[in-house]
């Protein structure tokens, strides 16, 4: 039986090999991939991403309790940051999900970013995707705990959700250019902590900001924004979604049947609206770019010859040329055929 | 295939809360390059290969400093059989008493390892046993 068959009829262990292969070999994991996406399709992306240490992964032991009790099967991909140094990783997510393990109805994957910056690592798409053909109702990815630039998920989910806790008053001063904008729905974790209310009311006056900021400019011009950067916000128009801030408590379990009901609630949105078509789009653009990128570098850095490249740097050295020139004139020499339908 | 890292997973099974071994074994292991799956306290012999037959690990750690090696790791042995894991080596550390190395060794267990064993050595016997 293909690796596919074996995925499809639920053998845990052919799934589990399968993510390896997408992990590990980019050339041979294509054709299983190519298979995989004819499977895609079915399942609620779901994108939890937050600072780090305010809950994510106990958060999401709770929460995926209780869609359990709601019978929906669960795949999660949990990544933690490898080592610029060494290339390993410690993956500890899973020490927070132990109440998961065992039920069948339950698949945690822990992945290693290798040198991705974003927030997730370079086979998180794939891997979602053979989750998805693999029949999961959800998908849930829960992104390395993040700073402020790192919003890969939002092109990679149908919902995101960003976790926070009190008391991180320069944190949230530092995510309101970042990842509170992808935000569908914010959780503000760790709420039997003080300053809950503060931090709260940071966060609303912060979204009230951005949506008054978007009908005024809505009113003016028709916005030309990459959609999937504006997402979340309260956008003009009858079709927009309010961001709603939800307290919780993850270790107790307080607030969590909220976060779930504001999940199914954006569910229901986005394909109400029509907007889940815009964020499938999305997502198989940024697949589609990242696996150009990948495979250009790669294509280039064979071009390239490392004596060339050496002698380039000498060059730099004595000033005979400079780093700028030097990469222009590279790619000068790389020929590249124009790729698109003739007029 | 390109160099991939090695896959570990590190679990305490049992009921003893001492994982300050566990926790430099882990991070040895990490700066030896490996992506180390850490779980924790208080698993199960069924939650510890349950979590290797998903993460598709490369190999097994186990700490288990109770002295109910002799229960816990047939048990283990058992479920990675049953799960079709039984390639995947697995590894004890802790306090074992010598009389006892070799016959968990008899059972399958591809290394033992006691307090003082450097963190090199035990880089080298999991790059081995991989390999």
């Amino acid at each position: 039986m293909s690796l596919i068959k074996q995925i499809i009829s639920g053998d845990r262990r052919a799934l589990a090999q399968a993510l390896t292969l997408v992990e590990n070999d980019y050339q041979n994991s294509q054709n299983m991939l190519a298979e995989v996406y004819t499977h895609t399709g079915h399942a609620h992306i779901i994108g939890v991403t937050g600072i780090p240490g305010a809950g994510k992964s106990t958060l999401l032991n709770a929460l995926v309790k209780l869609m359990r009790k709601c019978e929906d099967t669960l795949g999660l991909l949990a990544v933690d940051p490898s080592s610029q140094f060494s290339k390993g990783a410690i993956l500890g997510d899973r020490i927070r999900m132990r109440d998961l393990l065992g039920d069948k109805g339950v698949f945690i994957r822990s992945m290693a970013t290798r040198g991705e910056l974003g927030g997730l690592s370079s086979s998180t798409a794939g891997a979602v995707d053979v989750l998805d053909a693999a029949g999961f109702d959800r998908v849930i990815v829960e992104t390395v705990g993040v700073g402020q630039a790192e919003v890969d998920i939002a092109s990679n989910a149908h919902t995101s959700i960003v976790v926070l806790c009190p008391g991180v008053g320069d944190s949230v001063q530092a995510a309101k250019s970042g990842i509170l904008e992808i935000a569908d729905i914010i959780v503000v974790n760790k709420s039997d902590y003080p300053k809950v209310n503060v931090t709260k009311s940071y966060l609303r006056e912060m979204l009230d900001i951005g949506s008054a900021v978007q009908v005024g400019l809505s009113e003016t011009q028709n916005m030309t924004c990459d959609p999937h950067l504006v997402h979340g916000t309260s956008g003009a128009g009858n079709n927009s979604w309010q961001v709603p801030i939800i307290t919780t408590v993850a270790t107790s379990g307080e607030g969590v049947s909220e976060l779930f009901d504001h999940l199914l609630a954006h569910y229901d949105h986005i394909t109400s609206t029509g907007e889940i078509t815009v964020r499938r789009q999305n997502r198989l653009r940024a697949i589609f770019e990242s696996r150009l990128r990948k495979q250009l570098y790669t294509k280039f850095s064979q071009m390239l010859s490392e004596d060339y490249f050496l002698r380039q740097l000498e060059l730099m050295m004595v000033r005979e040329t400079d780093p700028y020139t030097a990469a222009t004139e590279c790619m000068n020499n790389f020929e590249i055929n124009y790729i698109g339908d003739e007029d | 295939m390109p160099d991939n890292p090695i896959r570990i997973l590190i679990a305490k099974p049992g009921l003893d809360g001492h994982d300050r071994g566990a926790k430099v074994i882990a991070r040895a292991l990490r700066d030896a390059g490996m992506e180390v799956i850490y779980t924790g306290l208080r698993q199960s012999p069924i939650m510890i290969v349950e979590a290797a037959l998903q993460e598709d690990v490369n190999a097994i750690g186990v700490s288990i400093l109770s002295g109910a090696h002799q229960v816990l790791v047939p048990r283990i042995i058992d479920l990675l059989n049953d799960n079709g894991l039984y390639n995947v080596p697995l590894f004890v550390g802790g306090i074992i008493p010598d009389n006892d190395v070799e016959e968990l060794i008899q059972l399958g267990v591809a290394g033992v390892f006691g307090p003082g064993t450097s963190t090199s050595d035990i880089v080298s016997a999991v790059r081995e046993a991989v390999s």
